[in-house]
C-alpha cells in the first residue's frame, strides 16, 4: 500500500471557533421601517439604531427609492460615520474579518433583499455561542456565501473583461457596466497593475468612475452634458496606433480559435453575452477573417497503409 | 507595415494554438518598482475562444520555420505552409500594448527550432530579459524550453521567466522515435530536470538570503498529446503521477490531438477525442486534489478510462463495498470521495454538520449533485440508499439514463458518433 498522498484540509475544520462573547439587546419594542442614505455607513448607523431603539426592523430601504404602507412611519436615519465606525469596529467581536468583509460584498452586489439579510446574518451571529460563518445549513449564511461569491465573481470578470483604449493624451479609457457595484472592489488590483499609465474606468451604470493619475486612485463623477453619455471617447481623440492594436487582438483572438474543438455553449457559459458590448474582440470585424491552411485534410482520403495494417 | 505585422500574427499565433498551456497563476512578482504590470496571485483568463478555451496569455511562436519534422506537427519541416518570424521588438511591442490594454496577462512564448537549439534558446531569453529589464514588464512570461539549449540558457530563462516548459507531447519513447525522429526522451527530460533543481536551489538560497532573484516561480509544467500514439490511459496517467512526484510538475496538460496531416504513422480519425482528454483531467484533478492513487483509477485489467462516466463514479462502482458513506460522521477524506461531492462541498459538509444533522435537502443547497451522490451516501437513517443491493450495471444504468439524468453536450454528441460507427 502506497501511502496516501497529502490532501489540502480545510483549515476550518482543524482551527477550533474563536471565543465568543454572545449577546445582543433583545428587540422588544415593535417593528419598525427604517430608511436610511443608500450607503454603507448609512446601514451601519441603521443597525446601531436597530439594537439602540430595541426595534426589529419590518424593512429597511434607500431613501430614495423607499416604499411604505400608507400609515407607516418610516424612521430615517441621518448617516453617522462615528456610529458607523462603532458598528463596523463591533462587528469583530461577533465574525472575523473576512466574514465582516463578506457582508460589504453582500451591500455592494444590490440585491434587493441586501438590508434585511445583512441585519438577520448579524443578528444571528450576535446572538450565537459559535462562530456561524460556516453554518451552512442555515439559509442567511448560505444567501451571504451565495452573493459574496457572486460578487467575487464579477469582480474578477471585471478584472478580465476591462478593455482600455488609449487616447492622445496618454489616457487607458474604459467602459463597464457590471450587474453589481465592483469599482470599489477592483480599485486595489488596477492600481497595483497599471502604476506607470493613467487610466479611467467608467460604470456607466452607476454614473462614476475611478480615475488613477499616476500617483492615486480616485472616485470621480461627471457632470452628465445634456443627454450626451459623458465618457464616450470620440474616435478622433485616439492614439494614432489605438486602431492596429485593436485590430491585432482581434486577429489574435480569431487565429488562437481551433475549429475542430467548437463549442459556442461553452464560450457563452464563461463569457456571456451580456459582457461583449465592451470587448473589443467581440466587434464587428474591419477585415475579414481568413483561415492558414496548414493542414491536409484526412477526410475523403484514402484509407492509409497504418489503416490497413490494423484492420 | 502594419499588414506584414498582421500576417506573422495571424501565421505564429495560428502555429501555437495547439499547446493547451494557458495558465498564469502561481506568479510571485510584484509591481515594486512602479512598471507595468502585476503578476502574483490568481491567473486572470482575460477571454475566451469560441472552442471555449481560455485566453489569458498572448501565446505565439517566435518563428515557424522549424528543422524538425515531428508527424503531429503543423510546423514540421516537410509541412508546405507560409512560414513567418518576428523579431525581439515586435514581440516585445506586442506584449507591452496589449498588457497595457488588459487584454492579456503576459506572454507565452515557444517557437520552431531555426539554426540550433542554442540560437533559439537566446532569442527567447533575449524578448524575456528585454521585456524584464528594459520595460519594467512584471506581468506573467512563459517561456518554452527547447530541447537541447544549454544549461546555460535555461538558468538564464527562469531568471526572467515566471513558468519555464518542456512538451513531452509523446506519452511514450517508442512513440517518439516513430513519430518525431529528431527528438528522443533524454533531450526532454534533462532540461525538465534542470529546472525542477533550478527551482529548488532557489528555495534553499531564499530561506537563507533576503536578496535572491526568483527562478521560475510559478513552476514547471508539460503537455502531453492524447490519440496520436496508441498509449493507453494507464500509461499516460503512470507517466503523469512521476511527472508530479519525480520532476514536481506543477501542471501537465493533455492536448486531444487534432489530425493534422494525412501521414501513415498517424491514426486516421477526423475527431480530436475530445471526451478522453476530458476524462483524463478529471483523473488528473483526482490525483492532485482529491487523493487518488494513479493504480486506484486503472489497473492492467482495466487500462483505459470510461468515456460515459466520469473516474471518480467508476471507481465508486467498482468499490461498493465502502459505500453508503455517512455524511454526518465520516472522514473528510471519504466525503470527498463520494461521486457527485466535490472539493467544495466536502469542506462545507465538515463545516455544516458541527451544527446542525444534514439531511438530502441541507446537502443539495450545499451543492452535492443528488442524482449521483444519492446511491453512495447516507443521512445517518433518513436516508438509505440501496447500493448493496443493486449490481454495477444498474447504478451505472440509472444515472446514465434515469429520470433526471443528464449527460454533457459534448458525451451525448460523442457516443452518438460511437453509435453510428458501431
Amino acid at each position: 500500500m502506497l501511502p496516501l498522498k497529502p490532501i489540502r484540509r480545510p483549515t476550518s475544520v482543524l482551527a477550533s471557533a474563536a471565543p465568543r462573547r454572545p449577546g445582543a439587546p433583545a428587540l422588544t419594542a415593535p417593528p419598525r421601517d427604517y430608511t436610511y442614505d443608500g450607503t454603507f455607513e448609512g446601514l451601519l448607523t441603521v443597525l446601531f439604531t436597530i439594537y439602540d431603539w430595541r426595534a426589529a426592523p419590518s424593512s429597511i430601504q434607500p431613501e430614495a427609492s423607499a416604499q411604505v404602507g400608507l400609515f407607516a412611519q418610516p424612521a430615517h436615519r441621518e448617516t453617522d460615520e462615528a456610529l458607523a465606525a462603532r458598528v463596523w469596529d463591533g462587528l469583530l467581536k461577533s465574525m472575523d474579518s473576512e466574514a465582516r468583509t463578506r457582508l460589504y460584498h453582500v451591500f455592494l452586489s444590490e440585491d434587493a433583499d441586501r438590508e434585511l439579510l445583512i441585519f438577520r446574518y448579524v443578528n444571528l451571529a450576535l446572538r450565537s455561542a459559535q462562530d456561524v460563518a460556516e453554518n451552512y445549513a442555515n439559509a442567511d449564511v448560505r444567501r451571504v456565501q451565495r452573493l459574496a461569491q457572486q460578487m467575487f465573481r464579477e469582480k474578477h470578470r471585471m478584472e478580465a473583461f476591462v478593455r482600455f483604449e488609449k487616447t492622445q493624451d496618454e489616457l487607458f479609457h474604459a467602459t463597464i457596466e457590471p450587474d453589481m457595484d465592483v469599482l470599489p472592489l477592483i480599485a486595489v488590483h488596477f492600481t497595483k497593475r497599471y502604476a506607470d499609465q493613467r487610466w479611467l474606468i467608467y460604470d456607466r451604470r452607476r454614473h462614476y468612475g475611478l480615475y488613477y493619475d499616476l500617483t492615486r486612485t480616485d472616485v470621480v463623477q461627471f457632470e452628465a452634458a445634456a443627454g450626451r453619455k459623458t465618457t464616450d471617447v470620440s474616435a478622433t481623440v485616439f492614439d494614432e496606433r489605438e486602431p492596429l492594436f485593436k485590430l491585432l487582438w482581434q486577429v489574435y483572438f480569431d487565429h488562437v480559435n481551433i475549429p475542430e474543438r467548437k463549442n459556442l455553449k461553452l464560450h457563452r457559459r464563461h463569457m456571456p453575452l451580456r459582457y461583449w458590448k465592451y470587448l473589443s474582440e467581440k466587434q464587428p470585424r474591419e477585415v475579414r477573417f481568413e483561415p492558414i491552411q496548414n493542414k491536409q485534410p484526412v477526410v475523403g482520403k484514402e484509407v492509409s497503409a497504418g489503416q490497413k495494417a490494423l484492420e | 507595415m502594419n499588414e506584414r505585422i498582421q500576417e506573422k500574427l495571424s501565421i505564429l499565433a495560428d502555429a501555437a494554438k495547439y499547446d493547451t498551456s494557458c495558465s498564469s497563476s502561481g506568479g510571485k512578482r510584484k509591481n515594486e518598482n512602479k512598471g507595468l504590470g502585476n503578476a502574483e496571485g490568481m491567473g486572470i483568463c482575460h477571454s475566451y475562444t469560441e472552442d471555449g478555451r481560455c485566453v489569458s496569455l498572448l501565446k505565439i511562436l517566435l518563428t515557424n520555420h522549424c528543422i524538425f519534422d515531428c508527424a503531429y506537427c503543423v510546423s514540421r519541416r516537410s509541412n508546405d505552409v507560409k512560414r513567418a518570424a518576428f523579431t525581439v521588438d515586435e514581440v516585445v511591442d506586442l506584449t507591452i500594448n496589449f498588457y497595457r490594454r488588459n487584454y492579456i496577462e503576459g506572454l507565452f512564448l515557444s517557437s520552431g527550432i531555426f539554426s540550433s537549439p542554442d540560437y533559439t534558446m537566446e532569442r527567447l531569453v533575449r524578448i524575456a530579459k528585454k521585456l524584464r529589464t528594459e520595460h519594467k514588464f512584471n506581468g506573467y512570461i512563459h517561456l518554452k524550453t527547447i530541447p537541447g539549449a544549454s544549461e546555460e540558457l535555461i538558468q538564464e530563462a527562469g531568471l526572467y521567466a515566471d513558468r519555464l516548459s518542456v512538451n513531452i507531447e509523446l506519452p511514450s519513447e517508442l512513440a517518439l522515435t516513430t513519430l518525431a525522429p529528431e527528438k528522443n526522451y533524454q533531450e526532454i527530460l534533462t532540461p525538465m530536470g534542470q529546472i525542477r533543481d533550478g527551482i529548488i536551489q532557489n528555495k534553499e538560497e531564499k530561506a537563507l538570503f533576503k536578496k535572491v532573484p526568483a527562478f521560475a516561480t510559478a513552476g514547471q509544467s508539460t503537455q502531453l498529446i492524447v490519440g496520436a500514439s496508441a498509449e493507453t490511459d494507464l500509461q499516460i496517467i503512470k507517466l503523469t503521477d512521476s511527472l508530479y512526484q519525480g520532476y514536481g510538475l506543477k501542471r501537465v496538460y493533455y492536448s486531444g490531438y487534432i489530425p493534422v496531416t494525412d501521414d501513415a504513422r498517424l491514426p486516421q480519425v477526423t475527431q480530436p477525442p475530445l471526451i478522453r482528454e476530458h476524462r483524463l483531467y478529471q483523473t488528473d484533478w483526482l490525483m492532485r486534489f482529491y487523493g487518488f492513487q494513479a493504480d486506484e483509477i486503472l489497473d492492467p485489467a482495466h487500462p483505459h478510462l470510461d468515456l460515459e462516466i466520469d473516474p471518480k463514479l467508476a471507481w465508486a462502482l467498482r468499490n461498493r463495498h465502502v459505500f453508503p458513506v455517512d455524511v454526518n460522521t465520516a472522514e473528510y477524506e471519504m466525503i470527498l470521495r463520494i461521486p457527485g461531492v466535490g472539493a467544495r462541498s466536502a469542506k462545507r459538509i465538515v463545516a455544516a454538520r458541527r451544527f446542525a444533522r444534514l439531511n438530502l435537502e441541507t446537502l443539495r443547497q450545499l451543492g452535492v449533485v443528488l442524482k449521483r451522490a444519492k446511491y453512495f451516501l447516507t443521512c445517518q437513517g433518513e436516508h438509505q440508499p440501496v447500493i448493496g443491493e443493486l449490481s454495477e450495471q444498474q447504478v451505472r444504468r440509472q444515472i446514465l439514463f434515469g429520470s433526471g439524468a443528464v449527460r454533457s453536450a459534448l458525451v451525448t454528441q460523442q457516443l452518438d458518433l460511437f453509435a453510428q460507427a458501431s
